[in-house]
């Protein structure tokens, strides 16, 4: 009988110390050891693979391509309500033009065009004729201008109208000249270069926009601080080496033209303050600035809803629109819609996918077991042998592979040339086993069936002999030994070789491609489509989004009944 | 360990101390027949003439993905890319090809036009330089067709006439307009109707009547590989592939011209080359589209010169001694009813026709 | 199951005589279906496979005699009616018929088995095999078909009659010369695909066993936080569709390259390589993990206690007690992953730049642009090697099994 412990001091470690403490100090090195261990390779993973893929993935979810190309626009058509209104206002035609004619500058109107196609058919071919033909409204009105005074042709005449740069030590709210500067128009401006071309350009605080040319000619004034800065920055020139900007003469009409400016217009002063004056009067005899117009005469489409519908629907940062797309449905004004039944080939491809490689899976197991088993229990020189028959599928090519079964499963290939040699079919009524679900299973099942036995076969190894004995001595038959003691024992491999050939069926594309013919076709397919031809990448991101959530799943639900830790590889 | 960590050390230095050779590109193009003809009538010359080493990668299958991650990388490490004009539409859209100047930037034609004259309207891109023009036309097999040899592209949709297996491309284009054409639709109609709902509908209603019986390519080289294992009896690749099994492989194949769609193989430099890059690249392509050079192209392979002052040069095969002009899809006696790729349309329609396409595809 | 030595008999003709009459019907059967005379082919069948079998029996030579009798009739039957080809096919069948006859008639079937089985268990025996012999011909006949195909005289996948025929003009060695680079129009880049591969796939199946293991070890300890999510993470790259790691791991390699390239200044080359192999080591580490992990889940802790308390350090310990005993999984991780890197095309192309052309990418241009045989030359030569060199390795393990004395020589 031991003493009994009657006192209420704590349970204390061989070197003192007390044993809570003692414990959890040794559980705190195990764990440190532990991931000291996996750490190299936990980095190099994270690092080399799930931050890029992660990277890619968010793709599916972004959508700034259109807030950044044509910022104005899209805060314009927040007002728009589509539902009631058949066309947006004028306010969304002026930002789209300015907007347009900035990116056909920067050569970005088409990027937006390409990406707007893929939710409506016709807008890339629209943006890309809008690019040439919005530098046409421009060219006009400055020919008028020049007539007034050929000075208005000559980028000197903006720069002395607009430009104050001032110098640091004096106070920042003047220019050397005494104008008073606008710091803030530049750096919004710059911002906007920025986002445009997603570059970080910055521009020195001392250069201003002088206030009150920029209260009297608000457009212009925020033309010419974009034209500056686009030149100077993206195109490393001075504005004076070439022609002046077109937009900046619709700008520069509509300013004169607008009744809220007349004021400060009249209060302009210095060199170019009686030109303005001048030209103001000339101006106001013309017709007044129409956007609508404008953008119709730029392009046809404008004049029409579906481009502004499409430019509203997607203009949000991030997007829900590629995951609809994924699923064969897409957005509309009010809400997620399915597509037209002549397009929905996603979600059946989905399910095409996750069959076929059930199917496989199964097959596998059916024809890997066999041989596992024969290999496990034959002397080790014949199983040897035997396993040579094995590896020799896994070694060969994959691509020589699958062309060894086009070879052999065509309407010419061996095996109908055999069959019908034999007799066995007719010559015209030959097999179809190929480019059509059956090609794809066989060939899949022939490529994947090593990476069943493998695992099958190592587990099968370590099953001792004995207990199939001694069940069959306690008076079992073949199939009860075999089925309630064998068996048992023998799913871990079955286990590991169904979740590897599992998911390694739902990611192949290759084989697919080339003996699936158009209904053994996988998802995977679509996803390289995405990638390689069409640049829709965020509709692969999406895709592939979804393939990776379902396995992840299923490798979950597989882990909860079976167990990962009773997954044996070999 | 000491004797391990130095020699890692001078191996480390010596690989990364490899002189700099004279100037290299990387230039990209498809494999096979068609850039071997590239390197024996555009590479060799160049290299010999400049001392410029000039590096072949054929990944131009993989070009329009490849470009944009590059681009979007920060990194381009190809000079100049061969890509199919459709492509190079694309690449340019999306900012990925440099813009040429094609009269200041392009060989002049020995007698003065310009370069932009002589292309023509083959240049459908102004990031594009025209090199080949090919056709997508029919083969098939002239000991399976019975007595009467097809000799309209309808009679690929003929089961009764023609009984057997065909093989078509396994995308809208060209199969579209086929399958309008032989419905009836007037040829100066046929884009009209195709960019209607009931239009695209009506395709691929005429295309199902032969849809059983159509095995669906994806590469150049499974046609004349099911026509030579006698699998289809007439099937759509590119001229040249049909060309090479024909001529070089002596399969038992004849040529259906009739309907046959051209379409144009050309150059596009990548956007994001530092200045010495470009100016390099610049200066092969001058060199590699001039009047001589596309008409040596021919030589080698089937492809029609883009220039038009090129084509009174063609001559004869390199290796087989036969006359090339015959064969050229552009041809007169070839090019009695063609089509050229609408590549604004399709620019526009492929990825909303395609994916209907598949859809009825996967039914 | 012991090489037994049961007891064998002779075994009445009523028993013989029906399974002969029985194979005779399938394969009058099947002759006479070609010949649109099935039923009366299957009674002609009968009749003579059950003739053939009661001269076999009663014949007054002895077996051998009788057997080689059997397969010249056959032979010479087989060679009239149609070509040697069809001769050779019948001199088989004949061979097999002969000894099926004596191999049943002396009860020879019994020699190997349990001598308490029982028919059905007898007739359960063999069909197994048969159906497993069933598997491994589906398994192995791909590779059989294409191997005359790449002495095709053609360039294409195509049995032309003149094969068939065994017309020697029908072959050429010259898709192997292709291979080889010493045709003239050939310029050795299979040869090079080649190196490439051999270069980096060992390399990259290096770097996930070594890494793979280290971490395998650290998950099978007893205490790891966040076990099942760093398992799912290390998981992932043999999850993710190849074509979005692709193009997702190529910004990543770009940046690392362009920092290698410009501030570190080494060779471009070199460069590609090293973003191949490492790509090719992601992709590999899952086999690795999952082989090891499972490996170390029967691993019993007490020999590493045992080594402590004999005073091992952990890393003698990990080096001389758990090595050795994970090793068999740790080398099934890295032929996983070795597979894994030698037969990867998507990302190499993606990734790798044209000096960095592996043989699966040589062979998939092979295909898409030029369908060429030197593909399957290419793949006869690495089945050849595999089986040179699992050959050699089986020869070896037997050699060193009798110097220690564990099987009779």
């Amino acid at each position: 009988m031991m003493p009994e412990q009657t006192s209420n001091t704590p349970l204390l470690a061989a070197d003192g110390t007390p044993l809570r403490q003692s414990l959890s100090r040794s559980l705190r090195r195990q764990k440190l050891r532990a991931l000291f261990l996996i750490a190299p390779l936990l980095v190099f993973v994270m690092l080399t693979f799930v931050v890029p893929i992660g990277n890619m993935l968010f793709r599916s979810v972004q959508n700034d391509i259109v807030s950044n190309i044509m910022p104005h626009t899209v805060a314009a058509l927040e007002n728009w309500q589509a539902e009631t209104e058949p066309l947006p206002d004028e306010t969304a035609y002026k930002a789209a033009f300015f907007d347009l004619f900035a990116a056909a500058k920067a050569k970005e109107h088409t990027k937006l065009g390409a990406r707007l196609n893929y939710e409506q058919t016709g807008i890339s071919s629209a943006f890309r004729k809008s690019g040439r033909a919005i530098m046409k409204p421009g060219k006009e009105l400055a020919k008028t201008f020049q007539k007034i005074d050929p000075a208005w042709g000559k980028a000197e005449t903006f720069i002395a109208l607009f430009d104050a740069s001032f110098d640091a030590n004096f106070d920042a709210n003047f220019d050397a000249s005494g104008k008073k500067t606008n710091t803030s128009l530049n750096q919004s401006q710059l911002a906007r270069l920025n986002q445009l071309k997603g570059e970080q350009y910055i521009v020195p605080e001392t250069k201003g926009i002088a206030a009150d040319a920029a209260r009297a000619l608000p457009m212009t004034a925020r033309e010419f601080s974009y034209w500056t800065l686009f030149t100077e920055l993206e195109k490393n020139k001075s504005i004076t080496e070439g022609k002046v900007w077109e937009a900046l003469y619709v700008a520069l009409a509509d300013d004169l033209q607008n009744p809220q400016n007349a004021a400060a217009i009249a209060s302009l002063s210095g060199p170019i303050a009686s030109l303005v004056k001048t030209s103001a009067r000339e101006i106001s005899q013309q017709p007044r600035i129409d956007y609508t117009k404008i953008m119709g005469g730029v392009n046809k489409g404008w004049s029409e809803r579906i481009i502004w519908e499409t430019i509203k629907l997607h203009s949000s940062v991030y997007t829900g629109g590629y995951f609809l797309n994924a699923v064969d449905m897409r957005k509309t004004l009010d809400g997620p819609a399915i597509q037209p039944e002549s397009k929905q080939i996603l979600l059946n491809l989905f399910q095409r996918t996750v069959k076929m490689s059930l199917i496989i899976t199964i097959s596998c197991i059916l024809l890997g077991y066999p041989i596992a088993w024969l290999l496990a229990n034959l002397p080790v020189r014949t199983s040897n042998i035997l396993m040579i028959l094995v590896l020799l599928p896994f070694w060969t090519s994959l691509l020589v592979r699958t062309s060894a079964w086009k070879v052999m499963l065509q309407q010419q290939g061996v095996i109908n040339e055999v069959l019908v040699w034999l007799g066995i079919v007719a010559t015209d009524n030959r097999l179809e086993i190929i480019n059509n679900q059956i090609g794809t299973i066989t060939a899949m099942t022939h490529i994947l069936l090593p990476f069943m036995i493998l695992p099958m076969y190592s587990v099968m190894q370590t099953i001792p002999p004995s207990y199939v004995r001694a069940a069959k001595s306690l008076g079992a038959t073949n199939w009860t030994a075999f089925w309630r003691v064998y068996f048992p024992q023998s799913i871990p491999g079955i286990g590991a070789g169904s979740i590897l050939v599992f998911i390694l069926a739902i990611g192949y594309y290759i084989t697919p491609e080339i003996v699936g013919g158009t209904d053994g076709v996988f998802i995977s397919n679509r996803i390289a489509y995405h990638i390689s031809r069409s640049l829709n990448w965020g509709l692969a991101a999406a895709l592939g989004a979804i393939l990776l959530a379902v396995v992840l799943v299923l490798y979950w639900a597989y882990d909860k009944i079976v167990g990962i830790d009773n997954v044996k590889l070999g | 360990m000491k004797l391990v960590k130095s020699l890692l050390v001078a191996s480390a230095f010596a690989v990364a101390a490899t002189p700099v050779l004279a100037a290299e590109m990387t230039i990209v193009s498809w494999g096979g027949a068609y850039s071997k003809s590239q390197l024996k009538a555009y590479h060799e010359p160049y290299s010999a003439k400049t001392g410029v080493s000039i590096i072949n990668d054929d990944s131009s299958a993989e070009a329009v993905a490849k470009l944009r991650a590059m681009n979007e990388a920060g990194n381009v490490t190809w000079d100049v890319v061969d890509v199919v004009a459709a492509d190079a539409m694309r690449l340019c859209d999306e900012g990925l090809a440099m813009e040429i100047d094609h009269d200041n930037q392009l060989a002049t034609a020995p007698d003065g036009t310009s370069a932009s004259a002589d292309f023509g309207n083959l240049i459908v891109s102004e990031c594009f330089i025209p090199q080949i023009v090919y056709s997508t036309t029919f083969g098939y097999r002239t000991d399976m067709v019975g007595s009467t040899p097809p000799t309209n592209v309808c009679d690929v949709f003929d089961l009764k006439a023609y009984p057997g297996k065909r093989s078509l491309e396994k995308r809208p284009i060209n199969n579209m307009e086929w399958a309008l054409l032989c419905d009836g639709v007037a040829k100066a109609d046929v884009y009209d109707v195709l960019a209607t709902d009931a239009g695209q509908n009506r395709a691929l209603a005429k295309l199902d009547t032969i849809k059983d019986s159509v095995i669906w390519w994806n590469a150049g080289a499974d046609t004349p590989q099911l026509l030579a294992d006698g699998e289809v009896v007439m099937g759509s690749t590119y001229n040249g592939r049909l060309f090479s099994a024909i001529e070089e492989q002596k399969q038992p194949i004849g040529m259906l011209w009739d309907a046959q769609v051209f379409d144009l193989d050309g150059w596009i430099i990548p956007a994001g080359l530092s200045d010495e890059r470009k100016k390099q690249a610049l200066d092969y392509i001058y060199f590699a589209t001039d009047t001589q050079r596309l008409a040596d192209q021919a030589k080698y392979i089937s492809y029609g010169p883009a220039r038009a002052s090129s084509a009174p040069l063609v001559g004869k095969h390199a290796d087989l001694g036969i006359d090339m002009a015959p064969h050229m899809p552009t041809d007169p006696n070839n090019a009695k009813n063609t089509f050229l790729y609408n590549y604004s349309f399709w620019a526009d329609y492929r990825d909303d026709i395609d994916a209907k396409f598949q859809a009825w595809l996967a039914k | 199951m012991m090489a037994a030595t049961t007891p064998i008999s002779r075994k009445p003709l009523s028993f013989v005589l029906p399974i002969m009459g029985a194979v005779g019907l399938l394969v009058g059967l099947l002759i006479g279906t070609s010949n649109g005379i099935s039923g009366m082919g299957a009674l002609i069948g009968v009749v003579i496979f059950t003739a053939i079998c009661v001269i076999a029996i009663r014949a007054p030579l002895n077996e051998k005699g009788v057997r080689w009798f059997i397969t010249a009739a056959f032979f010479l039957a087989g060679w009239g009616l149609n070509n040697i080809a069809l001769g050779l096919l019948g001199g088989f069948i004949g061979a097999f018929t002969g000894w099926f006859i004596f191999w049943l008639y002396e009860g020879r079937y019994r020699a190997k088995l349990l001598p308490y089985l029982t028919p059905a268990q007898v007739f359960w025996h063999y069909s197994f095999r048969v159906i497993c012999g069933a598997i491994f011909i589906f398994l192995i006949s791909p590779i059989i078909v294409v191997m005359p195909l790449s002495f095709n005289a053609q360039d294409f996948f195509t049995f032309t009659e003149k094969m068939l025929a065994l017309d020697p003009a029908g072959y050429s060695l010259k898709h192997y010369a292709d291979f080889l680079g010493i045709r003239d129009d050939s310029n050795g880049e299979w040869i090079r695909s080649f190196w490439n591969s051999l270069i980096i796939a060992p390399l990259a199946t290096l770097i996930s066993v070594s890494l793979g293991t280290l971490a395998a070890i650290g998950l099978s300890q007893s205490h790891v936080p966040a076990k099942r999510i760093i398992m799912a993470i290390l998981i992932s790259p043999m999850i993710v569709p190849l074509i979005i790691s692709a193009t997702g791991m190529f910004f990543f390699y770009a940046t690392m390259g362009n920092f290698m390239e410009l501030q570190l200044g080494l060779n471009k080359d070199l460069v590609g390589y090293i973003k191949v192999i490492l790509a090719h080591a992601v992709l590999g580490i899952p086999f690795v993990i999952i082989t090891v992990t499972a490996t170390l889940v029967g691993f019993d802790r007490s020999l590493t206690q045992a080594a402590a308390s004999m005073g091992a350090g952990p890393v003698t310990t990990f080096f001389k007690v758990q090595m050795p005993l994970i090793f068999p999984g740790v080398i099934s991780g890295g032929l996983f992953a070795f597979i894994t890197s030698f037969d990867e095309v998507v990302v190499v192309m993606f990734i790798g730049s044209a000096s960095q052309k592996t043989l699966p990418w040589q062979m998939f241009l092979g295909l898409r642009e030029q369908i060429s045989p030197t593909i399957l030359a290419v793949a006869t030569i690495l089945v050849a090697l595999s089986i040179a060199l699992l050959t050699t390795l089986e020869l070896l393990r037997r050699r060193s099994e009798r110097l220690r004395g564990m099987s009779p020589a």
